[in-house]
């Protein structure tokens, strides 16, 4: 059930994994009333990698992105995600609403202790990357969803993390928004080579991003079928080859959904 | 299917006709070019009109109310249901102009005004400082977080014993009975603020860095500042009643306020000035209210919690 490894990509050299999962379990409530949240979870992915991961309700993907942040701490096994900070990003941008766009951008830049005139020039430079220059005075409320998910996103990269975890950070986006945000974040992602952990239900957008997917299985959540994606990039959405590949994993994963009817 | 020539991976931007590519993922100019269009899609700026006109549409209706309690007023003492006690506004408009014409009457608003800024800001420290440890320890919260709610609804009047047992005829009686009633409203604002605070904003905080202390400060109390901001609202209009019942009750030798003037034109028999100061006392009140409620605003609409048509 448990692939380690073996679908690396050549681009990965091979170092220590970014994000290394041992049979990990995450068990909530005590008990018989407790539930499995995540079971038997071993997971390498390596540095600069682009996982997905996909699966249906209660593959317990939210939780599972809480370990490796460190928010949370497995019953079982063991969670390494390289001992550095990871960054987040949610389906809601989660910006401050009491701070404007770049202030929100500056705080984990303040948190670290980085001197005001610095923090600037890197919010303004992370601003202008995503897009979003002398739009830093503005409050989020004033941005739409597709502008307020890239200043989280500039926000993220404020961390300077090596790994970015992302919980369906683009499910609540109309599909042009989601296109352009797909191209925005692979463009991202080649240029500083960080490591991405990417959780989505939708398994085409799973396809286009990814340099694997990884398909969990609900209740508890397990590694059902791990699939590189050998397609070049840049890819497009509607391409027939991701189409292919979406129709594979959606089939396995309604197989999945299938063995809870009862 | 497609077109077997067209490459599903990549199709470059053909020269010619740039508007009319339609395909393959975006390079970085076209991204640019079609993030930047759909932001102004997206983007709507609100304008508001003038300040005249939005001033004039709050005050019309206020006029009215007030000619019609000056009208209601009018014919109450036309009807001599009080003869003598009950004066026409006209001797209590010319008793509030010469009222406002001496130096007792500011030095007496100022010694009220001293002790409304110290008993307040009391209030708002002890009241923070046990709302926010009563919202973060489960304990505190089960063992005194009723006595809180039950210290709010006491008439703040009913301090007055115990505030005078404990500092006879002085200022500070006074000051302890505007604490005790308005720090549980700063208190239990503090902690509804607290609890409302949304769980993503936490998680994102604790993701971006932010432990302990710094998660407070930076994340948790501004997001639930306007919620503590109604408490502090809230918390004044105890304080401002306390502070006039005490005065009010409590003569502070040569330094009696607007409470204790009222007291002594009551005692004295000058009917016409107690209603002026009366109405002195309820300008205060609802100048205050207005700041607080400006300010609410101002908040509000800087977190985006008004709707687009007040935005």
């Amino acid at each position: 059930m448990t692939l380690t490894g073996a679908t690396r990509q050549a681009r990965t050299p091979a170092t220590a994994p970014a994000v290394h999962l041992d049979g990990v379990g995450r068990r909530y409530g005590a008990g018989d009333a407790g539930v499995n949240a995540l079971a038997d979870i071993t997971l390498d992915v390596a540095p600069g990698e682009f996982v997905c991961l996909v699966g249906a309700s209660g593959c317990g993907k939210t939780t599972l992105l809480n370990l490796v942040a460190g928010l949370d701490r497995p019953t079982v096994g063991t969670v390494d995600a390289g001992g550095g900070p990871a960054a987040m990003l949610f389906q809601e941008a989660a910006l401050f609403p009491w701070l404007t766009v770049a202030a929100n951008v500056e705080l984990p830049l303040r948190l670290r202790g980085v001197g005001a005139t610095e923090r600037r020039t890197v919010a303004d430079d992370l601003l202008d990357r995503v897009r979003l220059g002398g739009l830093g005075g503005k409050r989020p409320h004033e941005l739409s969803g597709g502008m307020r998910q890239r200043a989280a996103l500039a926000r993220a990269l404020a961390q300077d993390a090596g790994l970015l975890l992302m919980d369906e950070p683009f499910g609540a986006l109309d599909a042009i928004t989601r296109d352009l945000l797909h191209d925005e974040l692979e463009q991202l992602w080649e240029e500083r080579g960080f490591t991405v952990l990417f959780v989505t239900h939708n398994v085409r957008e799973a396809a286009r991003l990814g340099d694997r997917i990884v398909l969990l299985t609900s209740r508890p959540g397990r590694v059902a079928a791990t699939y590189p994606v050998p397609l070049g990039r840049p890819r497009r959405i509607d391409s027939p080859e991701i189409a292919d590949l979406a129709a594979t994993v959606t089939d396995r994963l309604r197989s999945e959904v299938r063995r809870h009817a009862r | 299917m497609l077109d077997e020539t067209v490459s599903p991976t990549f199709t470059p931007e053909p020269a010619s006709d740039p508007d009319v590519d339609g395909s393959g993922p975006a390079p970085a100019p076209r991204l640019d070019a079609e993030l930047a269009g759909l932001d102004a899609l997206e983007s709507h700026a609100i304008t508001r009109g003038p300040w005249t006109r939005r001033a004039w549409r709050v005050t019309w209706p206020k006029l009215i109310a007030l000619g019609l309690i000056l009208v209601a007023w009018e014919i109450a003492v036309w009807t001599h249901w009080k003869p003598f006690i009950l004066q026409t506004p006209r001797a209590v408009a010319v008793q509030l102009w010469d009222l406002l014409g001496t130096s007792s009457f500011w030095s007496e608003a100022w010694n009220t005004a001293q002790r409304a800024a110290v008993g307040y800001a009391i209030a708002v420290v002890i009241g923070t400082v046990v709302g926010t440890a009563v919202a973060r320890v489960p304990v505190l919260r089960a063992g005194i977080g009723s006595l809180i709610t039950g210290m709010q609804t006491m008439p703040s009047v009913l301090w007055f014993p115990l505030a005078y047992m404990v500092f006879g005829d002085t200022s500070s009686a006074i000051v302890l009975m505007m604490v005790l009633g308005a720090a549980p409203a700063v208190a239990n604002g503090v902690i509804a603020g607290v609890d409302q605070v949304p769980p993503l904003l936490v998680r994102a905080g604790r993701i971006l860095g932010a432990r302990g202390w710094a998660l407070q400060r930076r994340v948790v109390l501004p997001a639930a500042f306007p919620t503590v901001l109604g408490g502090l609202k809230q918390a004044w209009a105890f304080a401002w009643h306390a502070l006039m019942a005490g005065e009010f009750l409590i003569q502070v030798g040569g330094q009696i306020g607007l409470g204790g003037r009222t007291d002594n034109a009551l005692t004295q028999g000058y009917y016409a000035v107690v209603v002026a100061l009366m109405i002195v006392i309820i300008v205060i009140g609802i100048v205050v209210d207005m700041g607080f409620s400006r300010l609410d605003l101002a908040v509000r609409r800087r977190y985006g919690l008004l709707d687009a048509s007040r935005g």
